[in-house]
């Protein structure tokens, strides 16, 4: 199993990446984390541009989320809400709205910010977002407020946040699950 | 008008669904209006005896008939109905009553949310179609809160007031074919 991994940040060093490779060694057995880097590459949206073939790295982070189980989002928090070029890659991919390969696939959000209430706004906003493309939100997150000193390298040295991230990835994974059973139901 | 006479009771016999010509459709206002759409893909049997009579009936999510395929799609996703995990909504009666109006009491199943619930209509008499075939027609609706099943999506108007209301009628109009 497949979980894409998209973080809100571009920055080198970012604190959403590192709470990223934190969650790849939570999830279980079989699966595997998958990070997609080339947010920087995207263009700004526009309809004009919408076309086929659409841009090479809106074009790759389609087939990305189209190829995953599911789609784990670490986002900062620009002015309470949602970093522009993150927003911008999701508008791309949720066009057009009935075939975006988000529909259906569980997706889950955390963040990190420097500030005390890591970039709790932002998720919510992009929880929002997510669910209006048609995605599985999983409603659970995880804060990390205070970033600088909740990691060393890219481990998250706070218990109480990694056993939040664990049950987030849990809660993604077995959303998978569930979404692949019925689909053989059906 | 033999096609008009309304009846209080089931026929007897067993019947199917003329998918074709029955409808399921969904009414729920929205920002100014009645909004309207249905369900292309519907089943429904009846089974009286004179004495007793059962209604089953389904509706299949990915079937939601709308103008938009882009509103389609958002209401088959799990803001909505949730079509990929509850890709059916079901109906069972328990009880049906002959009055003024027929009563058909059971339970319906949205989202995997099973609720008691009422529909009132009535039943055309039978008659014989250019085919040979017996039919009658059943008109039932009903009004649903939709929260109760999980199906909260909404979106604030700048007044503050929401865009879309909680309650939704349902209008079944059915058309039933005698078992051969």
């Amino acid at each position: 199993m497949k979980v894409l991994a998209l973080s809100g940040s571009l920055r080198r060093d970012s604190y959403n990446t590192k709470l990223l490779h934190a969650a790849a060694r939570l999830l279980p057995d079989g699966a595997e984390l998958e990070p997609w880097d080339r947010l920087k590459e995207v263009p700004p949206y526009d309809e004009d541009d919408d076309v086929e073939p659409a841009p090479a790295a809106v074009a790759a982070l389609r087939a990305a989320i189209a190829g995953a189980d599911a789609l784990l989002v670490a986002t900062p928090e620009y002015n309470s809400s949602i970093p522009g070029q993150l927003k911008n890659a999701l508008d791309w991919v949720s066009r057009p709205l009935a075939k975006n390969p988000l529909r259906g696939k569980p997706v889950a959000v955390v963040g990190a910010s420097t500030g005390a209430f890591g970039a709790v706004w932002s998720q919510g906003e992009l929880r929002k977002v997510l669910a209006a493309m048609g995605g599985r939100v999983v409603e659970a997150g995880v804060a990390v407020g205070h970033a600088p000193m909740r990691f060393e390298g890219d481990h998250l040295v706070d218990t109480e946040l990694r056993e939040q991230l664990a049950e987030v990835v849990a809660a993604l994974v077995s959303g998978t699950a569930v979404g692949a059973a019925s689909r053989v139901a059906a | 008008m033999s096609t008009t006479e309304i009846r209080q009771a089931l026929p007897t016999g067993t019947w199917h669904l003329d998918p074709v010509h029955s409808s399921i459709v969904f009414e729920v206002e929205y920002m100014a209006g009645a909004f309207r759409g249905q369900f292309r893909e519907v089943d429904a049997t009846i089974v009286a005896d004179g004495e007793q009579a059962h209604l089953t009936g389904s509706a299949k999510v990915a079937s939601v008939d709308v103008k938009d395929e882009n509103l389609a799609a958002h209401l088959q996703s799990p803001e909505f109905f949730d079509a990929e995990r509850y890709p059916e909504l079901s109906f069972a009666s328990s009880d049906i009553e002959a009055g003024e109006e027929l009563a058909v009491r059971g339970e319906i199943t949205i989202k995997g949310v099973t609720q008691p619930v009422e529909l009132t209509g009535r039943a055309t008499a039978p008659l014989t179609d250019a085919y040979g075939r017996e039919r009658f027609g059943l008109t039932l609706r009903t009004k649903l809160d939709r929260t109760v099943f999980g199906l909260n999506w909404n979106l604030p108007l700048p007044n503050g007031e929401p865009s879309l209301s909680n309650e939704v009628s349902l209008v079944a109009e059915l058309f039933f074919v005698k078992e051969a």
